[in-house]
């Protein structure tokens, strides 16, 4: 494996300058005040009550995702780069949408095979008669950004259906103003509070033609034992809407109304976090109890915007995205400013038997997974997982990639053995109106706890660290 | 508002009230079983804890005899008890992390924090004096949740519904309290004082938190009929049934100007209102408090379900 990059020591052992003020403090600070904080900031947690449940987890029905205080900094610099890649990639991806349910001129023009798209399982045929307002399809992304050197900046994964963590970005930021406000009085961090009122505005920017001045929204949840809960109710509340769900809202006239104290309400931009399937037990799932009966009549009828857009997941499979930086350059003329890591899919022969042949050394995840699950990390395998796992892939090839194990960027953690790298990833959100994109300066940073660990997903022992962008140190550069 | 989160912030603080008045039973009786039975007399304070409680068919279904350890078991933490003091506060954490858009952070913090106190200590078989810190710290629970509620959140239909929750409740415990101990509130002849009648009467008026305020409004020894009167009709005392009718129409009264329409509620509650104006204490007794408290009961019962009917649903 190549050198690891480590954010705050670089390659050798000089503290880059944007993390000298922090790495001074942390040096200078009592161990016994360290530790104090450590515990403060975990009882905050606990007291917002900002926890999530881990599915198929019997006894922790509600867990705090572990924070790490020590931030993790990126230049301003590097910033404006990151975040003028993530307004192309995510332009590209709702163009894509846009076409993949409308001409369909990226499969006849050779850039993707048309089977993966019209038999993906995330493709919704409904959706080629169904013209969202404003043709935006994927109104909130979630892009997840890996780093392997000074420079390096990698798309990981598209996250564009109902991506998450985006409370943690802002509750992260809330700890670290309680904890250390002497530190954050030093340091110059670009503001992520606002991005409520983004959001907002980004929901009220796409609503149907047929709306008030002033649409209504409302946020869309499964309800309290869904897993993201916390992050639901967090955004209802900021946004100042309410928070509904299925059985609060009911359609008439292919018109959605909410069930309030005063009578029905007409509702016109849902933000939903429920997945497609379960959204309208008329249309999909039958079973679902967490939909609206008739909600994609009244979305056909242009009567109420959903966001994201169904059938959104066309475009953030993992054999899709191989064909990013090809679908970026033919729907924005240009090459992509943001790379892909390299990716074999072992649909294509050729692909498939240097992945069987180097598997211990890759990383092969399947094209449908999520959350760090159906995934195999070759060199921390053993022989007999690595052997099965290349049985599942030899018999049903379409649905894996493999990619080689990155040496992701490390920054400093809190452990039980003191501060010790560990390996991280960010996840900004961008944010599509009809107006403009709008991006708030951070992320949220995940960090992989377990030692030489390359998952960070929170239900794999992953946890979190705010995430600083900030000018670059007197000597101006990083 | 949607309906669902005024159903939830309704439930909620019934719950939370409720919450308090089980520990307040439990505070009686465990007072009144200190007692030597010359002055406790020989009645079963742990069976009338039962029924205050409303819950007898649950308890005799899940243990054998009332006593001491039984009855504060199924109270605090009964697996069969639907509404132990824990799933009380399980069931208002509930609806309130439901709605937390709804209620304010200080708030949410107060049934949050209880919630995940409920999780370190040792519910099953508490006694001494680990039982009277656990009662004292439900009773705060509910002190500061209605006190953060008062100070912290805005005047406006979410409060409303969260204190009409609280009041239906609360004109229920009193009722209930008072309809259990009715038996010894009735009119007799005999000297105040004989012992025995006494202490029930005090305990009654102390799980009220209502002994030291019965002697600054009547300046006497404690007499049952004035007991009766002090918590059905004194305006002063803030939890007897006429106050929790002013405060349940003061609230209608809002919630029907803010939408714009009165309804099947604001009328029962203005004509339960009405009636109490009209008791005279010395007819209460002729006609007898069972009956009136019992009618009482229903009527407060009809008040919520409208309530549901016309807002909640």
């Amino acid at each position: 494996m190549p050198d690891i990059f480590d954010e705050m020591r670089g390659l050798g052992d000089e503290i880059r300058p944007v993390y000298r003020e922090i790495a001074e403090w942390f040096e200078q600070a009592p161990r016994d005040l360290i530790a104090s904080r450590r515990a403060e900031a975990e009882a905050f947690f606990r007291r917002i009550g900002i926890t999530f449940a881990v599915y198929g987890d019997e006894q922790g029905a509600e867990r705090i995702i572990p924070f790490d205080i020590l931030p993790r900094v990126i230049t301003t610099g590097e910033w404006v780069n990151l975040s003028k890649g993530l307004e192309q990639r995510v332009s590209a991806i709702n163009a894509f949408i846009a076409d993949c349910y409308g001409p369909r001129e990226a499969v006849k023009a050779g850039i993707i095979p048309e089977e993966l798209v019209l038999a993906n399982p995330a493709f919704r045929p409904e959706m080629t008669r169904i013209r969202p307002a404003k043709d935006i399809y994927c109104h909130i992304a979630g892009i997840d950004i890996v780093r392997t050197g000074p420079d390096q900046f990698h798309v990981l994964e598209d996250n564009a259906r109902t991506p998450s963590g985006v409370s943690y970005m802002l509750e992260n930021r809330e700890a670290m103003m309680r904890l250390f406000p002497e530190l954050l009085g030093r340091t110059k961090i670009k503001p992520v509070d606002q991005y409520p009122e983004e959001l907002l505005a980004t929901l009220r920017s796409v609503a149907p033609h047929t709306a008030p001045g002033e649409p209504t929204v409302v946020v869309l949840t499964p309800g309290p034992f869904n897993s993201a809960y916390y992050e639901h109710s967090f955004l209802a509340d900021r946004m100042g809407v309410e928070l509904v769900e299925g059985r609060d809202l009911f359609v008439r006239g292919n018109v959605v109304y909410m069930r309030t104290t005063e009578g029905p309400k007409r509702v016109d931009v849902i933000y939903r976090r429920v997945d497609d399937e379960f959204i309208d037990p008329l249309a999909f799932r039958p079973d679902s109890a967490l939909g609206v009966p008739g909600l994609l009549s009244a979305y056909k009828a242009r009567n109420v915007t959903i966001t994201n857009a169904i059938g959104t997941g066309v475009a953030d499979d993992k054999a899709v995205y191989s064909y990013m930086p090809d679908i970026v350059r033919f729907f924005t003329g240009k090459d992509a400013m943001l790379a892909n890591v390299e990716t074999y899919r072992c649909r294509e022969p050729a692909m498939l038997s240097h992945v069987l042949a180097n598997i211990g050394e890759l990383v092969v995840k399947e094209v449908n997974g999520s959350g760090g699950y159906g995934m195999l990390v070759g060199p921390h395998a053993t022989k007999a997982q690595r052997e099965a796992f290349a049985e599942k892939v030899k018999a049903n090839p379409d649905n894996y990639i493999a990619q080689p194990t990155l040496a992701l960027s490390t920054v400093p953690c809190f452990v039980d053995e003191g501060l010790a790298p560990r390996h991280v990833d960010l996840r900004p959100f961008v944010l599509s109106g009809s107006d403009k994109i709008r991006i708030v300066p951070g992320g949220l940073t995940r960090v992989a706890l377990k030692k030489g660990s390359l998952v960070v997903n929170s239900s794999q022992g992953g946890g979190t660290k705010d995430t600083w962008i900030v000018d670059a140190g007197p000597a101006g550069n990083a | 508002m949607l309906a669902r989160t005024a159903d939830n912030l309704f439930w909620l603080s019934r719950y939370v009230e409720r919450a308090e008045s089980l520990a307040r039973i439990l505070d009686v009786a465990l007072r009144l079983a200190t007692l030597p039975s010359a002055y406790a007399g020989t009645s079963n304070e742990w069976e009338s804890a039962i029924d205050t409680a409303a819950c007898r068919e649950a308890f005799y279904a899940a243990y054998p005899v009332a006593n001491e350890k039984n009855v504060t078991a199924f109270i605090i933490a009964g697996e069969t008890n639907p509404t132990s003091i824990r799933r009380c506060i399980e069931i208002a954490r509930h609806n309130a992390r439901a709605v937390r858009t709804a209620i304010t952070t200080e708030v949410w913090e107060i049934l949050n924090d209880a919630w995940n106190h409920l999780q370190k200590v040792k519910l099953n078989q508490m006694s001494g004096q680990d039982l009277t810190r656990f009662l004292a710290f439900v009773k705060e629970v509910s002190l500061r949740f209605d006190g953060t509620a008062y100070r912290t959140m805005l005047r406006t239909d979410h409060y409303w519904f969260q204190r009409l929750g609280m009041y239906i409740e609360r004109a229920d415990n009193t009722a209930r309290l008072l309809d259990v101990k009715y038996h010894v509130v009735l009119p007799e002849p005999e000297p105040v004082g004989g012992g025995l009648d006494y202490f029930q009467w005090s305990s009654l008026l102390r799980s009220l938190s209502a002994l030291n305020s019965y002697h600054l409004i009547y300046r006497e020894s404690i007499r049952p009929w004035l007991v009766a009167d002090f918590l059905i009709l004194r305006p002063e005392q803030p939890r007897s049934l006429i106050s929790t009718y002013k405060n349940l129409n003061d609230v209608l009264d809002l919630l029907a100007e803010r939408y714009g329409r009165q309804g099947p509620s604001q009328r029962l509650a203005r004509s339960t209102f009405a009636e109490l104006g009209n008791v005279d204490t010395d007819a209460l007794f002729q006609q007898g408090l069972h009956e009136f408290l019992v009618g009482f009961l229903a009527e407060n019962n009809r008040l919520g379900m409208a309530i549901s009917e016309q807002y909640l649903q």
